[in-house]
Order: C-alpha cells, then sequence, then structure tokens
C-alpha cells in the first residue's frame, strides 16, 4: 500500500537579504494511514518549514524542488484551489500556540461552525451538532456552553484541545501537530498525547508530530525522524531509534536530557550550536560538534543509508555508540 | 516595538492605510526606494526650499497690493493675482513659510505635552492614569476642529492662539499612544530586571521605557503634521487664524472661495495644502511600515 | 552584614483583584526556605502560582498575608526608591529571554546597570566583560544587541544580568522553558555551576520535573497555590508521599523500546478564584476520603513535609500506604 504522505528528496531555499538560503536538503518521509510519526531536532533544523511546505504556507520567493504525495496528489506546485481543497478535507495542522491559531473576539462556537460552512458547505444546524461532537471528542466538559465561550475563558490545554477541534472540523486524515505540548504542563500534555492516540485508533487519523522533547517521541510515535540542519540524520521504529541510536547526534540529544536516574548529575548539552541555515560545513553538518568525527567527514554531507530493521543513518563513521541511560 | 492595545490610539495610527495599498503594499523593496516615498521627500525638499529662499524666488512683494486685480495666470503673474492685486505665486511661496514652521510648532508642541502626559499616565497608573484617560476622552468627544474653533473664539482669533487651540485638540492622541506604548511594556520584564539591579524609576522611565515607545508616536506626529496644517487652513479660513493681511494658505482659499470663477486665487494656495499634506502622510505612513513590526515581517 | 543571605517565606498569600472574577488568591498560604548553597525545585502545573511567588519573593508584587524575608530583612516592594545594599542580592531570572532583555539598548549597557556603583572608571567595563566570560560569552556581545542572539544565548545573557550585583540568591523562574532541549542542558549547567562555584542559593523553578529531579537538592511540589508536599529530591522521587506527586512524576514521558503513553491526571486546573473546599486536590485524587472534606494540615515528618490526610496517622486508611 502506498503510504498516505510520501515525501521525496524535498529542498526548500528561502529568499533572504544576503541571498537564497538553502533551509531543507533532501528530506524524504512517509507517513501511513493511521500512523504516529514523530520529527525531531534542536530549535531551527527545519522541522516547522517541513510542515509549512505541507501546508503551502512558505512564504513567498521560497523555491522548492523534490516532491511530496498526498494520497497520491502531487502537492508541490498546487495552485491556491488545490491547497484549499487539500487543506480543507485532508492535511490539517496544529500549532505550539494555540492562541495563535484561535481568533480571541470570536466565541469557540463561531470559529468551528464557521469553518465547516465553509470547509464542508453545513447549515448552521448540521455545523452546530458536528461542534459539539467534536468538543465532546477532545473532551471538552460540557461542549453545549463551551461553545459561548471565549478563548481565554480556557487554559492553555483547553485551548490547544479546542485547536484540535478546529482542525478536526473537516475529517482530515492527516494531522500535522507541530510542538502542541511544548507549551504545556506535563499533566496536560499527557492529556493531549493520549487524546492523539485515541483519535488515531478510533478514526484512523494520521498524525505527524513535531517536537523536540525525545521523552514524547518516545511516549507516542511509532517511527521517528530527527532532523539536523535541514536533513534528516536517522529513522526508524521509535523503539529502536532512541534505545539504540546509531548516528552520533541522536545519541547526543538523549544525552542532554535529564536521565532521572541520580540527583546532582550534570547535565551533558552537545558543544557549539548548529549551525545557520546557509553556513553548513561542506562535509557532514554535524562534523564541528561530533565528538566521532574523522576526515572523511568533512568530504561530502553523508546521504541516508540503511541500517539495520527499517533504519536509516547519515554517518560515514558510524561510531559505536554508548547508548545513554 | 510594542502593539497598541488602546483601540483609540489604534485608529490615530491606522487611519490612513489606506496610503499603504496606493504604494503597492507588500513589494520588498524598502519603503525609503518606493517611488511614492521619494515623490513625497522631493516634494517636502521643494517645499522646504521654497520657504527658505522666499525672499528670493518670489517675484513679488507678498502683502504688495496692486491696481492689476484679479488678473489670471501669466507670464507675469505666474499664479495670477487676487481681489487686491496681490500676486498669488509670491503669497503661496511666503505662505510656506507660515504653514510649515506653524505646524511643525503645533505637532512638537502636543507631542511634547502629550508624550509626557501618557508616560506618566501609563507608568504611574491607577487614578492618575484614570483622570488623564477621562480628560482625553473629553476632548475626543468633540470634532477637532469645533473644538479649535470654540477655543480660538474665546481667546481671541490670532496666530499665537489657533496654535495654542490646535496643540490643545491634538495633544490626546499622543497621550494615548505613548501610554499604551507604556503600558504594553509596563510588565514587560526587562523593566523589572532593571529595577531589580537598582536602578531608580526616573532613570528606568527615560532609558528603558521612553525609547521604546517613542517610535509611534513619531510615526503619528509625522502623520499628523499634515492635519496641522489641515486644520490651521481651515482656522484662517474661518477667519480664526492668522491675521490678513497675512499669506496663509487657508485665508488665501477663502478669499479665493468668494468668487470661484476667479479659479486660481483659491485652486494653488489649495494645491499647496494638498501637496504637503499628502507629502506627511506617505512620510508618516512610510516611516510606520519601518518601525511598526506588524506591517513589516521579520527581524 | 552577618545574617545569612537566607530567603524564607512564611505563610505567604497574594492576591489578584481581577474585574469579572474577583479576587483571586494565586498564593493561599505557603512557607517555603532557600538557604545559601541550596537550590530549592518548585514545581507544579501552570496557573498554580509558581510565578506570582517568585515575584513576591523579589517584591514584584506584595504578598496580601505572611511575610517574605531575605537576609533577615523583610523584602520590600518595589517603589520609588531604588533598590540598594544588600537588597540587589537578590536577583531573578525570568522565563522568556525575549523579554527579559531590552531590545534597544546594548547588551554592555544592560549588564552595566547592575554594575555596583562602587566599581567606577574602566573597571566597570572590565566587570561587564568578566561577567559575560563568566556565561561562556564573547566579550564583542557588549556591543550588540539582543536580537544578535539565539534564544539559550540571550538567557545565558540575561544570567549574566542577573549575576553583575554579585548577588547571593537568584529566583529562576522557569528560566529553560522556552528553550530546546540542549540549550536547556547548557543554560541549566550553567546556572548550577554559577550557584555552586559562587555559593549563592536558588530558588529554581519550572514545570518539567526531570528537570528539578537532576539538579534540586530540596523539591517543592505546589497545587493551586499551596505547597503540598516538600522533600529532599531523591526521597520525593523515590516515594513520592503526596498523590499529586505521583501524578506528576507518571506524567512525564519515558524513552522506552516501546510506545507508552504517560499516566493522566483526571480533571482540569481549577481556578484558584473558585477553588476547592477541603483538600484543593479532592476532586482530581484518586484517592479521596472521607476527612478530604477538611483542609489537610501540612504534617512535618523530619526532612519532609507533606499536606494530605492519607499520611495523617489518624485518619490514614491502610491500603492507601503505598501510592
Ligand atoms: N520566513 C523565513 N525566512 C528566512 N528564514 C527562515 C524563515 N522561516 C524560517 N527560517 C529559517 O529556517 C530555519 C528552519 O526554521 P524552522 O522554523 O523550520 O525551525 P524549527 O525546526 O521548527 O525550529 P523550532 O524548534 O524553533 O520551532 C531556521 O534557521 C529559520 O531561521
Ligand atoms: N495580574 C494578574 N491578575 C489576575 N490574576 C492573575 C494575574 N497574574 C496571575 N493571575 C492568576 O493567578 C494564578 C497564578 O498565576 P501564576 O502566573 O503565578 O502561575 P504559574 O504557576 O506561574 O503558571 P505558569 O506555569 O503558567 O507560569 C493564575 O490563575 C492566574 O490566572
Ligand atoms: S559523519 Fe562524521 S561528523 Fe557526521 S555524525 Fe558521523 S561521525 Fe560525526
Ligand atoms: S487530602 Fe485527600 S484529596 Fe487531598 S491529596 Fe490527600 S487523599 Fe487526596
Ligand atoms: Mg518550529
Ligand atoms: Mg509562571
Amino acid at each position: 500500500m502506498a503510504p498516505l504522505l510520501d515525501v521525496d528528496s524535498l529542498a526548500v531555499t528561502l529568499p533572504s537579504p544576503r541571498g537564497p538560503l538553502p533551509i531543507l536538503h533532501d528530506v524524504s518521509l512517509t507517513v501511513d494511514e493511521g500512523e504516529l510519526v514523530g520529527i525531531a531536532g534542536e530549535s531551527g533544523c527545519g522541522k516547522s518549514l517541513t510542515a509549512q511546505t505541507l501546508l503551502g504556507l512558505l512564504p513567498p520567493g521560497a523555491a522548492v524542488t523534490g516532491s511530496a504525495r498526498y494520497a497520491g496528489t502531487e502537492l508541490l506546485g498546487l495552485d491556491a484551489r488545490g491547497w484549499q481543497r487539500v487543506r480543507g478535507a485532508g492535511i490539517a495542522m496544529v500549532f505550539q500556540d494555540p492562541s495563535a491559531a484561535l481568533h480571541p473576539m470570536l466565541t469557540v462556537g463561531r470559529q468551528l461552525t464557521e469553518h465547516m460552512r465553509v470547509h464542508l458547505r453545513m447549515d448552521r444546524r448540521a455545523a452546530g451538532r458536528r461542534a459539539v461532537e467534536l468538543l465532546d471528542q477532545v473532551r471538552i466538559p460540557d461542549p453545549e456552553r463551551a461553545l459561548r465561550a471565549y478563548p481565554h475563558q480556557f487554559s492553555g490545554g483547553m485551548r490547544q484541545r479546542v485547536a484540535i477541534a478546529i482542525a478536526l472540523a473537516a475529517r482530515p486524515r492527516l494531522l500535522i501537530a507541530d510542538e502542541p505540548t511544548t507549551a504545556l504542563d506535563v499533566t496536560v500534555q499527557a492529556g493531549i498525547l493520549a487524546l492523539l492516540e485515541r483519535l488515531r485508533a478510533e478514526t484512523g487519523l494520521a498524525v505527524a508530530f513535531i517536537t523536540h522533547d525525545l521523552g514524547v517521541l518516545s511516549a507516542l510515535t511509532t517511527r521517528g525522524y530527527i532532523f539536523y540542519a535541514g536533513r534528516v540524520v536517522e529513522t526508524g521504529p521509535t523503539g529502536s531509534l532512541l534505545t539504540a541510536p546509531t548516528h552520533p547526534y541522536t545519541a547526543a540529544l538523549l544525552g542532554a536530557r535529564p536521565h532521572g536516574t541520580q540527583t546532582g548529575a550534570t547535565l551533558r548539552p552537545i558543544p557549539g550550536a548548529p549551525p545557520a541555515p546557509g553556513e553548513a560545513p561542506p562535509g557532514c553538518p554535524f562534523q564541528p560538534r561530533c565528538g566521532y568525527a574523522e576526515p572523511s567527514c568533512g568530504e561530502a554531507p553523508p546521504p541516508l543509508t540503511p541500517a539495520g530493521v527499517d533504519r536509516s543513518v547519515a554517518c560515514v563513521v558510524r561510531p559505536h555508540l554508548e547508548v545513554a541511560a | 516595538m510594542t502593539t497598541l492595545a488602546d483601540p483609540k490610539a489604534e485608529r490615530a495610527l491606522g487611519r490612513r492605510r489606506w496610503l499603504g495599498r496606493l504604494r503597492g503594499g507588500s513589494t520588498s523593496r524598502p519603503v525609503w526606494r518606493q517611488p511614492i516615498t521619494v515623490v513625497a521627500l522631493t516634494i517636502l525638499g521643494g517645499w522646504l526650499l521654497l520657504a527658505l529662499l522666499a525672499d528670493v524666488l518670489a517675484p513679488y512683494d507678498p502683502l504688495a497690493q496692486s491696481p492689476d486685480t484679479y488678473a489670471s495666470p501669466s507670464g507675469a503673474h505666474w499664479f495670477g493675482t487676487d481681489s487686491l492685486g496681490r500676486d498669488i505665486f509670491s503669497r503661496v511661496v511666503h505662505g510656506a513659510r507660515l504653514s510649515i514652521p506653524l505646524a511643525l510648532a503645533i505637532v512638537s508642541l502636543a507631542l511634547l505635552v502629550g508624550g509626557l502626559l501618557g508616560l506618566v499616565a501609563g507608568y504611574v497608573g491607577r487614578f492618575v492614569d484614570e483622570a488623564l484617560m477621562r480628560l482625553t476622552d473629553l476632548v475626543f468627544a468633540f470634532p477637532q476642529i469645533i473644538l479649535a474653533m470654540a477655543v480660538t473664539a474665546a481667546f481671541g482669533p490670532n496666530t499665537r492662539n489657533a496654535v495654542l487651540a490646535l496643540v490643545i485638540v491634538s495633544w490626546p492622541v499622543y497621550a494615548r499612544v505613548i501610554r499604551s506604548a507604556v503600558l504594553s511594556m509596563r510588565g514587560d520584564d526587562y523593566l523589572n530586571a532593571a529595577r531589580l539591579l537598582g536602578v531608580g524609576p526616573i532613570r528606568a522611565l527615560r532609558r528603558d521605557v521612553l525609547p521604546n515607545s517613542i517610535g509611534p508616536a513619531i510615526v503619528l506626529a509625522t502623520l499628523e503634521l499634515g492635519n496641522a496644517v489641515l486644520l490651521l487652513a481651515a482656522l484662517s479660513f474661518l477667519g480664526l487664524g492668522p491675521r490678513p493681511p497675512a499669506a496663509e494658505w487657508g485665508s488665501m482659499v477663502a478669499l479665493g472661495a468668494q468668487d470661484l470663477s476667479m479659479w486660481w486665487v483659491s485652486v494653488f494656495p489649495g494645491l499647496a495644502i494638498l501637496t504637503v499634506v499628502m507629502a506627511f502622510n506617505v512620510l508618516g505612513d512610510a516611516l510606520r511600515d519601518r518601525l511598526d513590526p506588524r506591517y513589516t515581517k521579520g527581524r | 552584614m552577618n545574617t545569612p543571605a537566607r530567603l524564607s517565606f512564611t505563610d505567604v498569600e497574594v492576591e489578584y483583584r481581577s474585574r469579572g472574577r474577583g479576587r483571586v488568591r494565586a498564593v493561599a498560604g505557603v512557607s517555603l526556605e532557600v538557604s545559601p548553597g541550596q537550590i530549592v525545585g518548585l514545581v507544579g502545573e501552570s496557573g498554580c502560582g509558581k510565578s506570582t511567588l517568585a515575584r513576591a519573593a523579589v517584591g514584584l508584587s506584595a504578598p496580601s498575608a505572611g511575610t517574605v524575608e531575605y537576609a533577615g530583612r523583610p523584602v520590600t516592594p518595589l517603589g520609588w526608591r531604588p533598590r540598594s545594599g544588600a537588597e540587589v542580592g537578590l536577583q531573578m531570572v525570568f522565563q522568556n529571554p525575549y523579554a527579559s532583555l531590552n531590545p534597544r539598548r546594548t547588551i554592555g549597557s544592560q549588564l552595566l546597570d547592575g554594575v555596583p556603583a562602587a566599581v567606577t572608571g574602566s573597571a566597570r567595563r572590565a566587570r561587564v566583560h568578566e561577567l559575560l566570560e563568566r556565561v561562556a560569552m564573547p566579550t564583542s556581545a557588549a556591543q550588540r544587541y539582543p536580537h544578535q542572539f539565539s534564544g539559550g544565548q540571550r538567557q545565558r545573557l540575561a544570567i549574566a544580568r542577573a549575576l553583575a550585583p554579585e548577588p547571593r540568591m537568584i529566583i529562576a523562574d522557569e528560566p529553560v522553558t522556552a528553550l530546546d532541549a540542549s540549550s536547556q542542558a547548557q543554560v541549566v549547567n550553567l546556572l548550577v555551576g554559577l550557584v555552586r562555584d559562587l555559593d549563592m542559593g536558588m530558588l529554581f523553578i519550572s514545570h518539567d520535573l526531570a528537570l528539578v529531579h537532576e539538579i534540586a537538592d530540596v523539591t517543592a511540589v505546589m497545587y493551586l497555590g499551596r505547597i503540598v508536599e516538600a522533600a529532599p529530591t531523591r526521597e520525593l522521587w523515590r516515594e513520592p508521599r503526596h498523590p499529586y506527586t505521583r501524578a506528576l512524576i507518571d506524567a512525564v514521558p519515558q524513552i522506552g523500546p516501546t510506545p507508552r503513553l504517560p499516566a493522566i491526571l483526571a480533571g482540569e486546573v481549577p481556578d484558584p478564584a473558585n477553588a476547592p473546599t477541603g483538600c484543593r486536590f479532592r476532586p482530581r485524587c484518586p484517592h479521596a476520603f472521607a476527612p478530604c472534606g477538611e483542609q489537610p494540615p501540612t504534617v512535618d515528618l523530619g526532612d519532609r513535609s507533606v499536606a494530605c490526610w492519607l499520611t495523617d496517622s489518624a485518619t490514614a486508611p491502610t491500603v492507601a500506604r503505598s501510592l
């Protein structure tokens, strides 16, 4: 079966005052129907830009090459109309900051139903019924009353659930969630993660979940992609990816986390910072920060090559790595 | 920079947003390079030059009467003459000397008064803020020109009182803009951090609050320069501004308006008003585009 | 000045008056102590009053009841008087590094704000460079503006600024929440290193329990304006005594060979404007029983304290011993 989303050799270049900046290089990834896929990496590595590309939200002047097929349709090069169709009932998105997605002056009900009336051409009644159903689905207590409330009357976690409800209004098959829990507490986060898993199980929704928390990646998703400087550096089933990383960057990310094993230990941050777009070294982008670098690393960016069951890694050295915690 | 929470302040800045569209909106060219901004700058530069060199450039004494009344535009009188035979071109050029500095004076005074009050209202808050805001509401409740007329009529119609009246009707808008900028940053942690380090409130106001709140007010002031020219002209049109025979554009328009068949008497000063007002508006708009992150995305 | 630079809260309450919601008691009776050389972690859900407590600690807001004392003297709210002397020994690092540095002033000028007036002439500039080196930033940063730095770097600069008056006590209100995992590690390491080297005290506020576990000597758990449990971190983690502490620990996502969703805590964080009567955690507590209709007292158990009827030997049902 062909994957629901199939991104192949995607490259994105953005305009800047100092000339075009290559941001994404050769990104390939797939998401199957009803699959929870994770995308992780440091700030600025291109996670959000990947999401924006898949929703046709790139800033003007962006140059895109490669292909991104959703349910058999090529997304790149769609016109405004085509995007409208894809965004309406195909791919939906949830953002990190739910307040940005919700209009502060309109009631939750208005925002939910307006969406349905425009995208699904529902009448007021039907849209109202579905709105209640959706709020119920995302576990908002007393949905009828919630419909008449304004976003600021909800807590952060509830607001994020309302944003998810809006994203689900048009019955999408793929939900792209860009760090939807980064601003939330662990307890609230647990609720959102459970909600996404339940939606997957009950409706067959596929989710691409973007995060920089490897714990969240492990707890929720079955397959993960580790991004670094606009490239996929390692991918595989989340369990094996995070318990037996083969790329030094994945291992370093794992090492930087609090381990929860002992008190008083210091954390092990990755030295240095990721390269700014356009300033990556000629070879492996991780080379300046990599403790295993060898001269061969400087030649060309290592391609993603198969390594073990369902796994691929972009590293020419493939050192033996200590498994963190 | 700051975003404004006060709808009145917001409106004052957004009022002339249509001009942005005229300029072609989202071109990536920097605002200073956009043709319309260049045109506006050239026009203003031209007027300034005319005002500075009025004595040299004007062919006649602006107040000198002559028997040659209501002469239509010709080689001798480029813009024609008025009912008293005065050369309209010379009067328009000398008018720049009056209108532009007066507008600058009105706006700077209003900015100073309104800015200070707004700063205090926003920073101190509570009853000081409450009282000042009710005062601005009171001023806002009347149309500017009506209030200005009432004030000049009360104090006596002359140039000084016209300026005073226009300052009185225009300070509240600066007060609101500055106050709202201060309010939106009062909770900002860099202020708190500075205070915790031992920086006193006055120094914090001067170093941390003022520079961050002055931007919108400067934009507004530029936009308001056009308005000031217009209001001043309106007052003198109504005989409440600079006294005749002073060459003031508004009173010149008024003179011509008595008989529209002599179109040149009012059209040329009218055009002078129009170009100056438009130029200031375009400039203010360009300034806003540069300073306000909501109109220019990115860092 | 011989009084130890200890920070102590005694029955602190902080109220907000707001239109529509009436009076909100965001902090409802907190007693806590932070000694020099000690890192105390404060964890709790969003809205439970952590920031309110932090702001009361440094005098950015005034408690409506109880006292906050630093170095033996009450902390006075910020007023028209500049802070001086011992008062500036108490500093704060804020959550959002984008809002805590003035975008229009150079880093150097902002650091100078805190350099004591006793340091004069070229020594002032030298002090700025020293501060920058201490947070591992190049001295050239002094001439640059905040927007030229990444979030993690800004937070390091904000820390340098807080260090300028040579503080003895630092309140860090979610200093790394806005940063990604790797920058988090850098900033936390830096803060902890400085606190240990300079023998300062630190109140480290976070909702990341795993992080607090890693660095704090003592952890206090806050729920809806109250501290429900405080204990040496190791013990708190090994054997949580309050059901809410248990829920927080269980909600931390773990890395494992197969996906395993973290446990969910039922219910929503209640609005402090109408807090439940009795034990405030009661509506969400899986162990709630009859006595919980009354507010549980804070029971002192040697080096730890818990506010839950389960720990009270008179009321505790035997089955609920292990959470
Ligand atoms: N409109 C834009 N113009 C120029 N560069 C941009 C633009 N948007 C993003 N970038 C750059 O592209 C890179 C990738 O950004 P992106 O937002 O995808 O990162 P991210 O992985 O989502 O990071 P975060 O975890 O901080 O959200 C960054 O270096 C960013 O500076
Ligand atoms: N200025 C204010 N006016 C009225 N209520 C406020 C104000 N500031 C905070 N509150 C309320 O006080 C309670 C505690 O807020 P506080 O910011 O201290 O929580 P917090 O624990 O720091 O949360 P977070 O993790 O989101 O930062 C919240 O219910 C909040 O809505
Ligand atoms: S290719 Fe070389 S530099 Fe890159 S991650 Fe592998 S070992 Fe490190
Ligand atoms: S006092 Fe009762 S309700 Fe409160 S935490 Fe303990 S068992 Fe739960
Ligand atoms: Mg992002
Ligand atoms: Mg807080």
